[in-house]
């Protein structure tokens, strides 16, 4: 090894600027998470609602303006609809994003990398507002007329448009996931004279199961987190929805549409603090759901091998 | 090898430079809030001489000015097309003054205005309704133009339904009558539209057309985040009702506006006090506006730019013949 100029300076130069940048990024999580709480605790210590009341009830009129606080603030209907939205999107998505995969690596994946995958690409690339709005002028009214409602804003219309947006995000990583089903599992049970349908249920399937699920956790995330497209087409009534094809609204979407309008510092804004805050633990904890099935599917293999 | 490592020098050289390039821009863009801020102090600099020469000299504030400077504006989304094109349009006839406006909501622009990040604050509400008195007492009013809103309804409900009593309005829209059919239109479901519960477009119509009366959450209904979007979706639900400014109905045929009391929502019906669901445009400004935002001001209010105003649906305030 030849020693060249500068070589240590470069060394520490480097070592310090990914250690600043990455010191950054991390002090950035910590400070947004400090400001959600700082504000969205408001509603309970400055307005003396109670978490139960936040969480349970059904009840939301708080007071936009700086005199008094007579108002409720219970997110109930809100939290319904984001779970049921999202839950619903998943149980659509889920299926074509396992199909997907498995077409793109086990049955075709010449034709899957060539062209199913960059296809798949392009769905994440679309913008949110663009789901939004053709959801809005093609689904909206496609969905009144099928099942003959009244209106075509519904929980079936956001979930639709949720799937489709999740489904990408699902792909790609259970995609991942059965790629990196090594080789030689598939060999053996080639082997031993398995077709290639048990060796995808029996074999692949199992192998990339902790990968598959951190995919379909990572989806859910984001369909929870999605405000613009869902709060086009939900209809943002703010009542339980009666059935999946009555409209309601969401933690995001009532957000989105009340954050403009509200006074800084009122119970109202507070309010929309605290879903704010929720939201933020809600993808928290994910991301921690994540971490666990992960830690524990690199157990199993561990112990298997 | 010679060559190769020449031409990866070059692409090295070129890859600094577009870096060292997109540095440059990044930093000119962070510090463009600070040269802001100087460019406005100087600008008030300016207006002390130019206040004291003015009172000296009495000169004509016309509409042309020989002010530089820049105006800054935020807030109600209402306001926000009008407000934009008199920027434009004064831009042309003041060309050393800059102003730009953006949306955000009457509370962005209250805030904003009162702790002095922007020189306008867009509302649809006076300031004492929302800031507390304190903060509401620094700013000085203009109210710039008035707004009417209109209760519209799907263009299938417009020959039938033309008129509607108040009773019957508040009735519909605290969800009493739910057919089309008890206010003589046909056997149709009402589905209302509306906008969120924090917005001004819906207190200014629960105020005027409801009397106060909330609207119902039990009956049918859709919240739309904004009027563009209420207009859409008035528009493809058959049966459906909703409110919105009249400036979103001067181009469009798409919906019908529906009169109250046998009064149609127009310009003149509003000026003359008639027609009773209208309220002020407000712009805010932290105490007396410096002289390029009261050139600015000047200008919107000012007979010459009332034509546009009335144009793209809005009131004239100096025409109103009734006070609020």
């Amino acid at each position: 090894m030849q020693l060249q100029k500068g070589m240590f300076r470069k060394e520490y130069f480097w070592k310090w600027l990914i250690s600043v940048c990455g010191i950054i990024m991390i002090v950035i999580t910590i400070v947004i998470g400090a400001f959600l709480i700082y504000k969205g605790s408001y509603t309970f210590t400055g307005f003396g609602h109670s978490i139960g009341e936040f969480l349970f009830s059904a009840k939301f009129s708080p007071n936009d303006s700086y005199s008094g606080s007579n108002g409720s603030v219970g997110a109930a209907v809100f939290i319904v609809g984001s779970v049921l939205t999202c839950g619903l999107a998943l149980l659509i998505s889920t299926p074509f994003s396992l199909a997907a995969a498995i077409f793109m690596t086990e049955i075709s994946p010449k034709f899957g990398n060539k062209f199913f995958q960059p296809a798949v690409e392009i769905f994440v690339g679309i913008p949110s507002i663009v789901y939004g709005w053709t959801g809005l002028t093609v689904l909206v009214p496609a969905v009144r007329d099928v099942f003959n409602l009244p209106y075509g804003n519904s929980v079936f219309t956001a979930a639709l448009v949720l799937a489709l947006m999740i489904f990408p995000s699902i792909t790609s990583v259970a995609t991942d996931a059965i790629r990196g089903v090594p080789s030689s599992y598939r060999d053996a049970a080639y082997g031993m004279g398995s077709t290639r349908w048990q060796i995808i249920k029996n074999v692949v399937l199992p192998a990339a199961s902790s990968g598959i699920m951190t995919g379909i956790i990572l989806g859910l995330a984001r369909a929870f987190g999605e405000a613009l497209a869902v709060a086009m087409v939900i209809g943002k009534t703010r009542v339980f929805p009666k059935n999946i094809f009555s409209s309601t609204s969401t933690l995001t979407s009532v957000i989105a549409s009340n954050m403009g309008n509200t006074f800084d510092g009122t119970e109202y804004n507070s309010a929309l603090w605290s879903m704010a805050l929720l939201l933020f633990i809600i993808s928290l904890l994910f991301i921690f759901l994540i971490h666990f099935i992960s830690a524990k599917g690199e157990k199993k293999a561990n112990g298997k091998d | 090898m010679k060559i190769k490592k020449i031409l990866a020098s070059a692409l090295a050289l070129t890859l600094l430079t577009a870096t060292l390039a997109g540095c440059g821009t990044s930093k000119t863009e962070t510090s463009q809030t600070p040269s802001n801020t100087t460019q406005e102090s100087a600008s008030k600099e300016n207006d002390i001489k130019s206040g004291a020469s003015q009172t000296n000299s009495t000169s004509a504030q016309n509409s042309k000015t020989d002010v530089s400077g820049t105006v800054t504006g935020s807030g109600s989304s209402a306001l926000l097309p009008l407000a934009q094109d008199a920027a434009d349009k004064f831009k042309s006839v003041n060309p050393d003054i800059s102003v730009t406006f953006n949306g955000g909501g009457s509370g962005t622009g209250l805030k904003q205005v009162a702790d002095g990040s922007v020189d306008i604050g867009d509302s649809d509400v006076f300031a004492e309704e929302k800031l507390d008195a304190d903060k509401a007492k620094e700013l000085v009013d203009h109210k710039v133009c008035t707004i009417t809103m209109a209760a519209i309804v799907n263009s299938d409900l417009g020959s039938s339904v033309k008129n509607l009593t108040k009773q019957q309005l508040i009735d519909i829209f605290t969800g009493k009558i739910a057919n089309w059919k008890d206010v003589g239109g046909p056997d149709e479901k009402i589905l209302l539209v509306t906008r969120p519960d924090s917005s001004g477009t819906r207190a200014l119509f629960t105020k005027w057309a409801l009397d106060g009366n909330q609207e119902s959450s039990g009956a049918s209904y859709l919240e739309t985040d904004n009027s563009g979007e209420l207009l859409e979706t008035v528009k493809s639900n058959k049966g459906a009702i909703g409110y919105l400014a009249l400036s979103y109905l001067v181009n469009n045929k798409d919906v019908t506006p529906v009169s109250i009391d046998g009064v149609a929502p127009t310009l003149e019906n509003t000026y003359s006090g008639k027609y009773p669901v209208w309220g002020y445009e407000h712009m805010y400004t932290k105490g007396e506006p410096n002289q390029a935002v009261k050139a600015f001001l000047d200008y919107i209010m000012s007979d010459e730019y009332g034509k546009n105003m009335e144009a793209q649906g809005y009131g004239v305030s100096s025409k109103m013949q009734v006070t609020r």
